[in-house]
């Protein structure tokens, strides 16, 4: 927990601010400026708490992007693999406390017709959904789009081609 | 939706046939046995100058191309007759021609092509005909001869002057790449590009009068069916749901197209009235429903539908709304296309994990393969039934190939550039 000094300073501060207003006296002046450093005090906690969430969603952000924003399929399957969950825990961890959106890209491999690839792509984009969904993030922040087998990375044919081909990407 | 103005897209084709094009060529692979024997003599130019188009060179071409004929070489013609007193029956015998094809052009203000077709054993005169048009269609009327020539002599009717759509496709590794909708004659001549995008441009197909097309373009971002017509480049998005929006298939009526939308959960097939744009569902199933195509008659569709585990082919008849399974043979039976007879159906059908193209008999059930490539797609029936094109791999790049219904008969049309897949055989044109 590498974020709570900044927390616990932002709490001492707002402690002496707390204090500062309950000590002080009858005196205007006094009590102005007492409320003009408890603002302050309460300005800087909220700065040191943005500058934290968005450490914070830094963080989240570069763990998600180091594990990748690929994730593979084995033929004919749009069952999310068990290699492909750590990657997009991170990407829903980076997701939550925040609103932006995502487009999932569906693809296949070339094998088989290309209007059943595009229906193969779709649900392979709507398995990553899926799972997203159901751990937390809304429906209407995530759009799926299938591009079948147009989209290859890799033209050649052969599994080690198609293995590549066969994936959704999140952007 | 209103009717768009399609000068952007004008523009685009002007730019773009002045650049690059897949331009065909064609390889004969395999032929019958023993081809009819036809010398196509180069037709006589009644004109100033030199001809516009050679005539014989593109009816000679046709024929060749059917694997039923074996065209006379020119540099084998002991003589060069255009008119029946010039024909010395005895030369022909001599190098074992079984028909003779003579003609005469002429251009006043249309382009008039006259020609005599002659059995050379009998000596006599088979067929004659004369085709006028405009001259930038003269080759369009060179194969409505090579067309008459070949229902005289094979009792079927010529799909020569047809024409085909395409998609070819530009690779950029590691980028977008290019695809191109290409409209281009049945012989893979003059190519014209419709459509270009850095965006997937996929499923084209053909009102039932030839004079429209519709297909899927993702310019936008998203799939979204279009129609376009072809004299005006007048187009029209039709569809813009969530999800796919995929297989745009014309009523043999021309009113209603079946296509396949996701908007409701999962693919399924819908019916759009092209003149309301009311939509109809036709299948209501968690499985993967696509790639619909009709009967001539217009009562039924075939579609895709991995409802049973695997891809197979499905019939529904909008008549009583019943659904019935079509293929069992194989794993993997998908994408059909329907002849005008009705009866033989062509499809991918797997086998060995290979992909090949495969014709259905309806009426016996039976199931041939007509292919040995690994990876054959995209069948498309000629409009009189007796070649089909379809897209398959050759050198690791995507090229149109043709084989006739009885699997005799085999030619491959590889581009000089790029990837090309997705053929469309156009119906029978009017004129």
């Amino acid at each position: 927990m590498r974020h709570l000094p900044v927390a616990g300073k932002a709490i001492t501060l707002l402690f002496t601010a707390a204090l500062l207003v309950a000590c002080s006296g009858s005196d205007t002046k006094d009590a102005e400026a007492e409320a003009a450093a408890a603002a302050a005090a309460a300005k800087a906690a909220e700065e040191a708490a943005a500058a934290e969430a968005t450490a914070r969603q830094q963080q989240l952000d570069s763990a998600a992007a180091a594990l990748g924003n690929v994730f593979y399929f084995d033929y004919d399957s749009s069952a999310l693999r068990a290699d492909s969950i750590d990657a997009l825990n991170a990407h829903i961890a980076a997701l939550q406390g925040n609103e932006r959106t995502v487009r999932l890209e569906g693809h296949t491999d070339e094998r088989g017709t290309r209007d059943y690839n595009m229906a193969l792509g779709e649900r392979r984009a709507n398995s990553v959904r899926d799972y997203m969904v159901a751990n937390g993030i809304a429906s209407y922040r995530i759009e799926s789009i299938s591009y079948g087998e147009e989209r290859p990375i890799a033209y050649g044919s052969g599994e080690s081609n198609w293995a590549q081909n066969r994936r959704v990407e999140l952007k | 939706m209103k009717w768009l103005t399609a000068s952007v897209l004008w523009t685009l084709f002007a730019l773009t046939t002045m650049g690059v094009r897949a331009d065909l060529t064609i390889e004969i692979t395999q032929g019958v046995d023993n081809p009819t024997s036809i010398a196509v003599v180069p037709f006589a130019w009644q004109g100033a100058g030199t001809a516009p188009e050679d005539i014989a060179g593109v009816v000679d071409g046709d024929l060749a191309r059917s694997g039923q004929f074996s065209p006379v070489g020119r540099s084998d013609m002991l003589g060069l007759p255009s008119s029946e007193p010039e024909i010395f029956y005895r030369d022909w015998r001599a190098i074992e021609t079984e028909y003779l094809l003579i003609g005469r052009v002429s251009v006043a203000g249309q382009m008039r092509i006259e020609y005599e077709l002659f059995d050379v054993l009998r000596q006599k005169k088979v067929h004659n005909g004369v085709e006028t048009g405009p001259v930038n269609e003269a080759r369009m009327l060179a194969h409505r001869v090579a067309d008459a020539v070949y229902e005289k002599l094979t009792g079927i009717r010529g799909a020569f002057a047809t024409r085909l759509l395409y998609v070819s496709v530009s690779r950029v590794p590691g980028g977008k790449d290019y695809a191109r909708l290409t409209l281009a004659d049945s012989d893979g001549a003059r190519p014209i590009v419709l459509l270009e995008s850095r965006e997937p441009v996929l499923a084209p197909s053909w009102s039932p009068d030839g004079t429209q097309i519709a297909y899927v373009s993702f310019e936008t971002g998203r799939p979204a069916i279009y129609r376009q017509h072809l004299a005006t480049g007048q187009r029209e998005q039709l569809t813009n749901f969530k999800g796919l929006n995929g297989s745009p298939a014309w009523s043999p009526d021309g009113n209603s197209m079946a296509m396949v939308l996701s908007k409701d959960g999962n693919p399924d097939i819908y019916l759009m009235n092209l003149s309301n744009k009311r939509l109809t569902r036709i299948t209501r199933h968690y499985a993967i429903d696509t790639e619909p195509t009709w009967m001539p008659d217009g009562n039924s569709l075939l579609f895709t539908s991995d409802r049973g585990g695997r891809p197979q082919i499905y019939r529904y008849d909008l008549r009583n709304g019943n659904t019935e399974r079509v293929t069992f043979e194989g794993v993997y039976n998908a994408r059909a296309r329907v002849a005008q007879d009705g009866r033989n159906v062509v499809l991918v059908h797997q086998q060995d994990g290979a992909f090949h193209i495969a014709l259905l008999d309806l009426v016996t059930n039976r199931l041939q393969v007509l292919t040995s490539t690994e990876l054959d797609e995209s069948p498309s029936i000629a409009p009189n039934g007796s070649m089909v094109l379809y897209a398959t791999k050759y050198a690791d790049r995507g090229i149109l190939a043709a084989v006739s219904v009885d699997g005799g008969v085999k030619f491959r049309l590889p581009a000089r550039e790029g990837d090309v897949r997705e053929p469309a055989w156009s119906p029978h044109m009017s004129r």
